[in-house]
């Protein structure tokens, strides 16, 4: 027995982009890419390194492409009949890990720019012997985390990160190509069994990640719901993003009559709760350091005090939620094609600031109190938008652009190779269908 | 002596698509105190009754940030005003440690704004309502669709507005007493 078809179901939907379409576009956000990440590259130097730009853009749309698969997988463990219409699209997105995995390489070539914190770890700088334990510049913490903090197994911890993204993005993304040729319902039964296995290891994978791509820049301090919270802002950009693709899809015609603004409505509601989730988790961790007030862990918080970042602290508080708390409550606002387009643009940029905010101090913060034996910092110590300012690079938000014009490239290639929708999916009818009670 | 009114007249469908367009029909023949009553929500259905949208979502709105305001107040008062302890070095009123039992305080008022709110606004609780001495409106619960017209309808006719449910398809169409 196989499902009704989308010929059969609704006739007049476009199910796949006519050929030599959108093909402008794909080329274009390509080059855009990579023209502003050259850019980047080059004028990047010193203080405004191009490394720390490029890890600040790429764990931000990594968080994009994460949130795809995630997404994919909980659309199947849960059976969901409302979201088929959206959910080749974020396969489609989450098809991007491989080439995310090729963006990883200028982290490669920098990475004792970047994890120097530890990859140096009880090394002299000068004549490159072992810091003997007896030395008061041995680092007896980094000396315990070595297990864990080293080049050969944080390199074999890349490859198993991305085995684990890429493995589960193939296998989601043909396993329903599949069904748009055979029609089989069985392929659902079988993929909403591999999502189980497949969402724990998606969540072991991210956490570890975020650990070995952004906590280790800080390698003393520690926090254990930091994948969570990782996870919470890349999974409500990645609701912003789909929003804003589906919209731009929309605008050329295709999917016009199958994405309606129901669907954008549910969007929406995932929107604001990934972005309250993310505040949740955020606070969780702020509060119980707070209380607990222990120096390892506050330091943390307090790099993120100076250097106009404090400042930055606090548009995130604002950005992150009051503004978007108040802005997206309303169902009128979700059912608003523009009202809810600036939503997302706006948490896109915020989501931006975010990761600069959990990245950038860790380069150029100057030392707090107690840290590596620096003196207190001085009172006069400006603490404003200038700073900020004074040590931003424009490739903060550049080469966020540039990766993410890159992949939506070649998510766009990936849309014009597959059907805009699972075709003959059991529960295509129902989302064809799918009303908000 | 119970004392008898005209409460409405209810009529009988076997489907959800009969209903939706009975709604349909009812609406554009100019009636306004018009009701569903089916086993499931019908997608569509207050649409088509024309009903404008839920005040409830401005009483929880209100009762979500009265909540707010009173976890402010009591933990100002308590932990800041009357009873100070210093622990930890902490201020005694920080505004770290009230964001928990803030929140706490406005999900707790809001979902008693919300259920009790639409207690209110359905008239709830109550043990008796005279739609239910409709001879087959048991089945509301089980597999038939129901429209009712209220008596208060300026268009309702006792004898016009049967026939009219009765010309649209409604079976078993009755007119209900209110007995008091």
């Amino acid at each position: 027995m196989t499902a009704p078809s989308l010929q059969q179901l609704a006739p007049h939907v476009v199910s796949k982009v006519k050929e030599g379409d959108l093909a402008k576009a794909q080329m274009g956000l390509l080059g855009v890419g990579a023209v502003l990440i050259g850019a980047a590259w080059a004028t990047g130097s010193g203080d405004k390194s191009f490394v720390w730009s490029y890890l600040v853009g790429y764990m931000g749309v990594l968080g994009i492409c994460l949130g795809a698969l995630a997404f994919v997988m909980i659309q199947h463990i849960t059976r969901s009949g409302w979201s088929v219409v959206l959910r080749r699209t974020a396969e489609n997105i989450a098809g991007a890990l491989p080439l995310m995995l090729l963006l990883f390489v200028p982290i490669l070539i920098y990475f004792d720019d970047v994890f120097s914190h530890w990859v140096h770890a009880n090394v002299d700088q000068v004549t490159h012997a072992a810091i003997p334990p007896d030395d008061p510049r041995f680092d007896t913490i980094l000396d315990g985390k070595k297990a864990w903090l080293n080049k050969p197994f944080f390199l074999v911890r890349v490859a198993i990160y991305f085995a684990v993204w890429i493995g589960l993005a193939l296998v989601f993304r043909r396993g329903s190509l599949k069904q748009d040729e055979t029609g089989n319902p069985e392929i659902n039964l079988k993929l909403s069994r591999v999502a189980a296995p497949g969402l724990l290891l998606f969540a072991l994978a991210t956490t570890f990640a975020s650990f070995d791509w952004i906590m280790s820049l800080d390698p003393h301090w520690f926090s254990t719901i930091f994948g969570l919270a990782y996870f919470a802002g890349g999974y409500m950009a990645f609701f912003a993003y789909l929003i804003l693709l589906m919209r731009w899809l929309g605008t050329q015609g295709y999917l016009k009559d199958a994405v309606t603004t129901e669907h954008f409505h549910d969007l929406g509601k995932l929107l604001f709760a990934f972005m309250v989730f993310w505040t949740y988790t955020n606070f969780s961790q702020y509060m119980l350091i707070w209380y607990a007030n222990l120096p390892e862990e506050t330091a943390w918080y307090a790099h993120r005090a100076h250097g106009g970042w404090g400042v930055i602290g606090m548009v995130l508080v604002i950005g992150h939620f009051f503004f978007p708390f108040a802005f997206l409550m309303s169902r009128h606002v979700k059912r608003n094609p523009i009202a809810l387009a600036f939503g997302a643009i706006f948490l896109l940029v915020i989501h931006c600031l975010d990761m600069q905010f959990l990245i950038l101090p860790n380069h150029h913060h100057e030392p707090v109190a107690g840290e590596g034996g620096a003196p207190a910092v001085a009172a006069e110590h400006t603490s404003g938008i200038a700073d900020y300012l004074a040590h931003m690079h424009w490739a903060d938000f550049g080469c966020f652009i540039g990766i993410l014009a890159m992949v939506t490239g070649f998510v766009l290639m990936n849309i014009r190779r597959s059907n805009l929708l699972p075709t003959r999916d059991p529960r295509l009818a129902e989302s064809l269908h799918f009303q908000n009670i | 002596m119970s004392k008898s009114q005209t409460w409405g007249i209810v009529a009988e469908f076997d489907s959800a698509s009969a209903i939706y367009q009975a709604a349909e029909k009812t609406m554009a023949n100019g009636y306004q105190r018009v009701d569903a009553h089916t086993p499931f929500p019908v997608h569509g259905l207050d649409k088509a009754l024309r009903q404008g949208p839920s005040p409830l979502g401005w009483l929880v709105i209100c009762c979500g940030f009265s909540g707010i305001c009173l976890a402010q107040l009591m933990m100002w008062w308590m932990n800041g005003h009357d009873y100070v302890i210093w622990t930890s070095g902490k201020l005694p009123y920080a505004w770290q440690s009230t964001i928990p039992v803030t929140f706490e305080c406005m999900v707790l008022l809001s979902g008693f704004g919300a259920v009790f709110g639409m207690f209110g606004l359905n008239r709830l609780p109550r043990l008796h309502h005279p739609i239910f001495q409709h001879a087959t409106f048991w089945r509301v619960t089980d597999d038939r669709f129901f429209l009712s017209i209220e008596a208060t309808d300026p268009k309702f006719d006792r004898t016009q507005t049967v026939r009219f449910l009765e010309s649209i398809g409604g079976k078993h169409v009755a007119v209900v007493e209110d007995i008091q």
